[in-house]
């Protein structure tokens, strides 16, 4: 197991190098170097920046400076907003975009498998033909298209929630409900999958021989079995969030990362587009990788046929 | 059951069974493979259903232009965001008139336009008739879903043929490709190419496809793998055939079932990136219409002219639903045990 | 013989279906005393399991029971509330399935596994529950009890995973054991031992066993008595020796030229020619006649009354009636016969 994550930690690293890289040189081939944006800067600002970037200097030379402050945890400078450091930039827009994320994600996940084990227990009834439809809409309507009808709706008409800004958790409410639709939806749908094929199982069967009653069985062994599987649309899923959270910070003029990006995406402010991109990378590989190791903790198939027998 | 009526003794005799050729096998009616698919689809309501909205859609998306006379990016500042209007016909929503100020009047006496003109979806900021802009945004909406779909599918099904026969170190190395691209979200990747290449509609079909074909390679890579351990085409390698003989005369029919559906699943994902894209500024640029352009152009006059977001967004979200729905049904109807 | 405890009476059970109703079970009567093993054999799709699953009442569903009663303890199981249901099934009645490769949770300790009966018909405790587990995994033959019980499923073969399923089924002492082809899915050797396993575990607890299999082979080394099963009826049933060494039904001859026999080798294997009557529209006469050499007219039109042979035999073909021709059953099943009483005379000289 130790060797199994140290051989990704190092394809991990190895990735994000390799993506620092090519951003970089896709940047670098941008007619929006920093002295396309001189006016918005001070000479001792631009001298200043052009000493520790070296921004005169030849391409690959500049290219291993990048990778050796990157390295070190420097990230470069934005060009917008007040010449401040990205890792700075990051840690300060952060705080809204995780609690976002991770209240989608919660909000998301739950409700689906709540949905998805019921449909499935209930297979072609109502609330079955229900969930469908409802899993169907929410991975068909945009996040950013719910983010703008509750706003409208709930926030602008009717007044439950704020229609902008960041004030707290009453903030968050309405953009963590457009980005929990999609997670919602996909994990109810593979969740009633999931559920449908264990419920049809032999040892569904053989529990139910033993004497368990329908509770039992699906408590005992239908539930656990259906949601180890699950996990692994978490990866996928929290990476969409992050995508969708763009926007929908946009919307909701929320001070995160999303709004951030799609800020310095309008305004040509590379490094911080960099930046950003390689911390979105970051972001995704490590999910992507804890994903993994908890599906190999939780599942015992998987658990022991690496380490050999308990 | 009817009367019963006892045995009688001419009944004790041998029929003599002709039991040399009774056939072993259930034979019914034998239907081809894909006879059997267009039936189960053809038999499923809601697949049936989204098809034909979808090809409704298109069909007016596509025709439509031809029969709207107006240009969908001329101006005219003094019509501007005009409610929607059909005809004379007084209808509530369509009869031009707008609640102002807690006032309602009639905006088009008010904006004196000419008798006879009216525009069916209203107007936009600037002016431009809002029914003609929707009908070229969806077309052009679904021309780059279509084209970036057809890229994927030129891309990755001969990178995922190619992986699975492939020699082992080949096709590490193209799966680590693969991996790179994949370790950064799509919407990523997509904005990245989006900054290099110069906006327009090329590059955003091409930014779209990049990351689009990644899942159809992968799909097919892994139903290679499934098909080489096939016998006929272990068979076929040991006749001396050509690898890619082979995959061309066994493999492309066997795949043929997860090109459809993959296929069928790439397009509201394109569709989806084409508006998020627009939606955020950097997609299709102005004046061109997109479903995309046309809901940012409509949120911002959301708060006090909510159609002009609302009718592309149906639209929109119509087209994801139906090719979904779609999508399902092809799923169903090639595979028919998932219930 | 010995007190029944079970009594199966005219059993019928439908399922709705796209293609119309199958009537998988058409009639089907039988017994099981208390302490013998009553084989259920037949082709596939005979209905065999049908008929035990409407005995603990799990089945898909779209399954229906139509008519009938099955009497366990005086009480009519069709009857019960599925909750009354719940508390027989893996107590007094408990049963085994065919693949042992799928009929264990795989994210949940085989320990657990075992227990749970015990856990769920009695209050146990979770400590002493455990303790029976191991004593059972231990009696059914898993070496090193105590410490494999805290193993998963995958950690064990085939054979051994059908030994835990067995586990399970016992450590309540049911009075009837349901095994459903228990031995189908495992090689040989270890088809052998699982039946012996069986058969030792019957002499210890006493119970009644309901062995299915379409294997005839199978069924000689742990039946009492065999009933034979064709196109959702029970077509011939007997001791074991009755069934065979002296069949009736021609389809009993058909399954049994069908499966190597020791003693008979050399002979070629013949398999029945056709395939199972269709059970949607099913044949107003003897279904199997339009497989059969020996159908009489009278098996279109009719359906044939079990005739006695003995007391313990009895078949249902028009070929026992006394107007129906004498028949000749095929040479190897004669020769069955010759053996058979040969084998007596050594036995009685
Ligand atoms: N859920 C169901 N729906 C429709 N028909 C069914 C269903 N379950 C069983 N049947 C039908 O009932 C008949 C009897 O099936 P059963 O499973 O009892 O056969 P079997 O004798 O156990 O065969 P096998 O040896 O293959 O296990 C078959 O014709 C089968 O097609
Ligand atoms: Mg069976």
């Amino acid at each position: 197991m130790t060797k199994y994550i140290l051989k990704r930690l190092f394809y991990l690293v190895l990735t994000l190098l390799i993506i620092a890289s090519i951003t970089f040189f896709m940047m670098k081939g941008l007619p929006g170097t920093p002295y396309t944006n001189q006016n918005k800067m001070s000479p001792t600002q631009l001298a200043a920046l052009n000493q520790k970037y070296g921004f005169n200097k030849p391409l690959f030379e500049q290219y291993l400076m990048y990778m050796n402050n990157l390295v070190h945890g420097d990230l470069g400078t934005s060009f917008q907003f007040n010449n401040e450091p990205v890792t700075q930039l990051i840690g300060d827009h952060i705080g809204p975009s995780m609690q976002l994320g991770l209240q989608a994600m919660i909000l998301g996940s739950l409700l689906g498998i709540v949905f998805g084990s019921i449909a499935a227990i209930k297979k072609n009834t109502w609330i079955d033909s229900l969930t469908t439809i409802v899993s169907i809409l929410g991975l068909s309507i945009p996040s950013f298209v719910l983010a703008v009808l509750l706003q409208y709706y709930l926030g602008y008409k009717l007044h439950w929630f704020p229609v902008a800004l960041w004030h707290g958790f009453s903030s968050s409410i309405l953009p963590t409900l457009a980005l929990a639709a999609f997670p919602l939806a996909s994990i109810a749908r593979y969740m009633r999958t999931e559920m449908v094929d264990v419920l049809n199982s032999d040892y569904i069967e053989l529990a139910k021989a033993k004497g368990d009653a329908s509770w039992q069985v699906i408590v005992k062994h239908a539930l656990r079995n259906s949601l180890i599987p699950i996990i692994t649309v978490v990866g996928p899923m929290a990476v969409t969030i992050m995508t969708g959270s763009m926007v929908v910070e946009s919307i909701f003029s929320i001070p995160g990362i999303g709004d951030q990006f799609v800020q310095s995406i309008l305004t040509n402010d590379y490094p911080t587009i960099m930046g950003l991109t390689l911390f979105y990378s970051f972001l995704m590989v490590v999910v992507i990788l804890i994903v993994d190791i908890l599906y190999g903790i939780i599942d015992p198939r998987i658990r022991l046929g690496k380490g050999g027998k308990a | 059951m009817s009367q019963y009526l006892p045995p009688e003794e001419t009944e004790f005799q041998y029929v003599s069974n002709d039991l040399s050729n009774i056939p072993q096998e259930v034979s019914g009616a034998s239907r081809t493979y894909f006879q059997d698919v267009k039936r189960r689809f053809v038999h499923n309501k809601v697949a049936m259903v989204s098809f034909f909205l979808l090809i409704l859609i298109v069909l007016i998306a596509f025709v439509g232009p031809f029969f709207v006379p107006t240009d969908p990016n001329t101006q005219n500042v003094l019509f501007a965001n005009l409610p929607p209007k059909l005809g004379n016909l007084n209808i509530p929503g369509l009869n031009g008139m707008q609640t102002v100020g807690g006032k309602t009047i009639n905006a088009y006496q008010a904006a004196h336009v000419p008798h006879g003109t009216y525009y069916l979806f209203g107007t936009d900021y600037l002016g431009r008739d809002l029914f003609a802009r929707i009908l070229y945004g969806t077309r052009l909406s679904i021309i780059v879903a279509i084209v970036a779909t057809l890229l994927d599918l030129l891309i990755g099904v001969p990178y995922g043929i190619i992986s699975g026969l492939a020699s082992e170190r080949v096709d590490t190395f193209l799966q680590r490709v693969i991996e790179i691209i994949s370790s950064v979200p799509d919407l990523i990747v997509v904005i990245l190419l989006l900054i290099v290449l110069k906006p327009g509609l090329t590059s955003i079909i091409i930014a779209i496809a990049f990351t689009g074909w990644i899942t159809m390679a992968r799909l097919i890579r892994a139903q290679v793998f499934k098909l080489k351990q096939n016998e006929y085409v272990l068979a076929s390698e040991t006749l001396g055939e050509s690898k890619w003989k082979i995959s061309i005369r066994h493999l492309l029919p066997n795949l043929s079932s997860t090109i459809i559906i993959q296929t069928m699943f790439s397009i509201p994902t394109a569709i989806f990136f084409e508006a998020f894209l627009s939606f955020i500024g950097i997609g299709i640029p102005a004046p061109s219409a997109s479903l995309g352009t046309l809901m940012n152009d409509g949120q911002k006059a959301f708060h006090f002219l909510p159609y002009q977001m609302w009718i592309p967004a149906i639209i929109l979200s119509l087209i994801m639903i139906t090719t979904n729905l779609l999508g399902d049904g092809m799923r169903d109807a090639f595979d028919p045990q998932s219930d | 013989m010995s007190d029944k405890v079970l009594e199966v009476k005219d059993l019928e059970v439908d399922f709705s279906t796209l293609n119309g109703t199958v009537h998988a079970i058409r009639d089907v009567s039988f017994d099981l005393n208390k302490g013998e093993t009553l084989a259920l054999v037949g082709e596939s799709g005979s209905g065999k399991s049908v008929t035990v699953r409407s005995v603990i009442q799990l089945y898909a569903k779209n399954a229906k029971v139509t008519n009938g009663e099955i009497t366990f303890h005086g009480k009519n199981l069709l009857e019960l509330s599925p909750k009354e249901m719940d508390k027989i099934r893996g107590k007094d009645i408990s049963m085994i399935f065919q693949d042992p490769m799928t009929s264990l949770d795989p994210t949940m300790t085989i320990g657990k596994q075992v227990a749970e009966p015990l856990l769920v018909h009695h209050d146990t405790s979770e400590k002493e529950a455990m303790k029976r587990a191991q004593e059972v995994l231990k009696l059914v033959g898993i070496p090193n009890a105590k410490e494999r019980m805290h193993n998963y499923p995958h950690q064990f073969s085939g054979g051994q995973r059908q030994r835990i399923v067995i586990a399970m089924a016992i450590i309540d002492n049911p009075e009837i054991l349901i095994a459903d082809e228990p031995t189908t899915a495992l090689d040989v050797t270890v088809q052998a031992q699982i039946i012996s396993l069986l058969k030792d575990l019957q002499k210890k607890i006493g119970t009644s066993i309901i062995f299915i299999t379409h294997d005839l082979g199978v069924v000689a080394g742990i039946a009492d008595r065999v009933a034979v099963m064709y196109a959702g009826k029970i077509i011939e049933y007997g001791t074991t020796d009755e069934i065979y060494y002296d069949p009736k039904h021609p389809y009993t001859w058909g399954l049994l030229d069908s499966m190597p026999t020791l003693g008979l080798e050399g002979k070629r294997l013949k398999a029945i020619p056709g395939t199972p009557a269709n059970l949607i529209d099913p044949p107003k006469g003897d279904a199997f006649a339009p497989r059969s050499e020996y159908a009489m007219k009278i098996d279109e039109r009719l359906q044939p009354p079990f005739f006695k042979v003995t007391d313990t035999h009895y078949a249902a073909t028009w070929l026992l009636d006394p107007k129906a021709p004498k028949v000749t059953p095929p040479a190897s099943i004669q020769e069955r016969y010759n053996q058979y009483q040969k084998l007596r005379g050594e036995n009685d000289g």
